[in-house]
């Protein structure tokens, strides 16, 4: 275990740092002067001169490199120039944010998806099972930011039961947490279903009816264990992906989180900002990964051998 | 092709005869079949084609007296706005159909882009193995460590708002699904005794690649296409609604939404119309792949 726990470490290692020159190469290869571009056009030829300066843009692109890599190791990113203090300590609690709707729209998803899924599988062909695939089809193919929108027309705007935007309270969440969930609803509830129904009709499923099992045993205790595995696995990368997901929801809804933070970087051309607001993410991204396939090892000891 | 196969068994009677008309019969029906899931997918073709001939857009004009007219009102040149008005007097109806036109056009760009890179780097790397493999996944893996609308929010972000960039964005960070389902395909290939008899009769490697190799890797490069035709729409959407998308003077479905979000309170077909049309689409295109899967794959 402790071999592969050493391989996989080192492997997320070279990915983040991969990860981290895609970053740096996106920003400064791009075509255009980012100083400039920050500045504006309202900025003299001196201001963008003292901004270049500032940032270190005046540098050589392997010079910047090296800088880059110390920052990010050091976890030193400066001030940002929009909002004009510590980018760490900014970053740290939108962060929070995103944890906090990320994990609401998790439960959601776990909670809808697999009553929803066995549904279907035990009724296989019938009615309900057609009416729940539609269903998951709709979650996946309904993009985010119009479906928050269709939400916020209908419970802010004309039954006025809800918030739109904010994040003061538990009914600021439900909204963007329910949009968040809808893809992973989507995904998993077909997951459920085809998992359930591969282990449906194996030998010891059918050996535990045989043995005069309650309905509940049988399913809870025999069938649902082993189909777990993958479906785990499935949450776990779908946990990662919540947060590229989270950047729409978080700007439908004007929830303070790092993926608004990200978006507001942009319009306002803080390119330093962008770079942490990106980085972060990735960093919490591949984190979960490697905490997924763990995990994966530890449930399925077979893995680990491999 | 499958006929030919049939014809091709030696028959012992009528009965061999008998079946393989009932399985080319059987094989007809469900092409039909596929044929008429494609409907709606062809509807949204044409309409990205010929809806924006037959229906004005001018980006520039204002019309104050229409100004946020609800769905069927006449407007004041006499025509109908079937989807009613934005709020500077522009036809939603026109705006859906540009927006039509911009969804096809980075749908279908980025799928060919995204393919293509992915087939030839794929099949590259699954044929030569070693260092070029090597290299190639890794870079795979790297990219597949950012969610995948970030690292296209990151380019379409630095590179500025323009349907050329978003489809640039969008391919650069969809390649690698392709590319791994290439190599992987490449590798099975390269093992088939079909492949095996071309090498040890001398066929060389581009002639065992272009003629052996790639043809058994488009199957199930088609099947990801229609998955990833519908992850593409609807990203292209999200950077356009993030104002990444298309350019101001370009109605998007996603910058159209953005648009209607100040309307809520008055003039909720803003909103609700294009989304409704790129949620039919992403559907309909997520169901015709689910039925193509089908079709060249009965096993799964």
């Amino acid at each position: 275990m402790s071999r592969y726990l050493v391989t996989r470490l080192g492997y997320s290692l070279f990915v983040l740092w991969g990860a981290l020159t895609i970053i740096f190469l996106a920003i400064r290869v791009a075509p255009g002067d980012p100083a400039a571009m920050m500045v504006g056009p309202g900025g003299t030829e001196a201001d963008v001169e003292a901004l270049r300066e500032k940032l270190g843009l005046d540098e050589s692109i392997p010079v910047q490199y090296g800088r880059y890599l110390s920052d990010v190791a050091r976890m030193d990113f400066g001030d940002s120039l929009w909002l004009n203090r510590p980018v760490a300590s900014e970053v740290a609690s939108r962060i929070a944010m995103t944890a906090r709707l990320a994990g609401a729209a998790a439960l959601i998803g776990i909670a809808v998806s697999f009553p929803l899924g066995i549904a279907a599988a035990l009724r296989r062909g019938k009615v309900m099972d057609g009416l729940i695939s539609i269903f998951s089809l709709l979650g996946q193919s309904v993009p985010s930011f119009w479906l928050g929108i269709m939400l916020i027309l209908v419970f802010a705007r004309r039954l006025q039961v809800l918030p739109s935007a904010g994040s003061s309270g538990w009914s600021h969440l439900v909204l963007p947490s329910i949009t968040l969930a809808m893809p992973l609803i989507g995904v998993l509830t077909r997951l459920v279903r085809s998992g359930l129904l591969d282990v449906l009709y194996e030998d010891y499923v059918r050996t535990a009816w045989s043995k005069g099992l309650s309905r509940r045993a049988v399913l809870m205790s025999h069938a649902m264990r082993n189909m777990l595995i993958p479906v785990i696995t499935v949450i776990g990368l779908q946990l990662g992906n919540l947060l590229g997901g989270a950047v729409i929801v978080e700007t439908v809804f004007g929830w303070p989180g790092i993926g608004r933070l990200l978006v507001d970087a942009i319009n306002q051309r803080d390119y330093p900002l962008v770079q942490v607001a990106v980085l972060f993410i990735t960093v919490t991204f591949v984190v979960i990964n490697l905490l997924v396939d763990l995990s994966y090892g530890v449930l399925d000891p077979r893995i680990r051998i491999q | 092709m499958t006929r030919q196969t049939y014809e091709a068994l030696p028959s012992s009677g009528h009965n061999e005869i008998a079946r393989g008309q009932s399985i080319d019969r059987a094989l007809r029906s469900r092409r039909i079949r596929l044929m008429l899931w494609s409907l709606p997918v062809v509807a949204f073709i044409v309409a990205a084609i010929v809806g924006p001939m037959i229906t004005e857009y001018n980006p520039v004009q204002v019309r104050l007296p229409d100004r946020l007219e609800s769905p069927g009102t006449i407007t004041s040149d006499g025509s109908r706005a079937w989807l009613g008005t934005d709020q500077v007097g522009q036809d939603v109806l026109a705006q859906v159909l540009q927006g039509a036109r911009v969804s096809l056009l980075v749908g279908a760009s980025t799928i060919l882009i995204a393919g293509t890179i992915g087939l030839v780097l794929g099949t590259i790397a699954g044929y030569q193995g070693r260092w070029v493999d090597i290299v190639l996944m890794r870079l795979a893996d790297i990219q597949l460590a950012f969610p995948s609308i970030l690292l296209a929010i990151l380019i379409a972000a630095v590179l500025g708002p323009s349907i050329l960039n978003v489809i640039l964005a969008l391919a650069l960070t969809r390649w690698v699904t392709f590319g791994r389902v290439a190599r992987a395909a490449t590798l099975a290939a390269k093992e088939r005794d079909y492949v095996l008899a071309a090498r040890s009769m001398g066929a060389n490697s581009t002639r065992l690649l272009l003629r052996h190799i790639v043809p058994s890797t488009i199957p199930p490069m088609i099947v990801i296409a229609t998955v990833e035709v519908g992850l593409v729409i609807i990203a292209e959407a999200s950077l356009s609604y993030l104002g990444l998308g298309s350019p101001p003077d370009q109605p998007s479905w996603g910058r159209t939404v953005a648009n209607g979000r100040d309307y809520l309170n008055n003039a909720w077909w803003i909103s609700t119309m294009p989304g409704l049309a790129l949620s039919l689409v992403v559907l309909a295109v997520g169901v015709f792949g689910d039925r193509l899967r089908d079709y060249l794959d009965p096993r799964l």
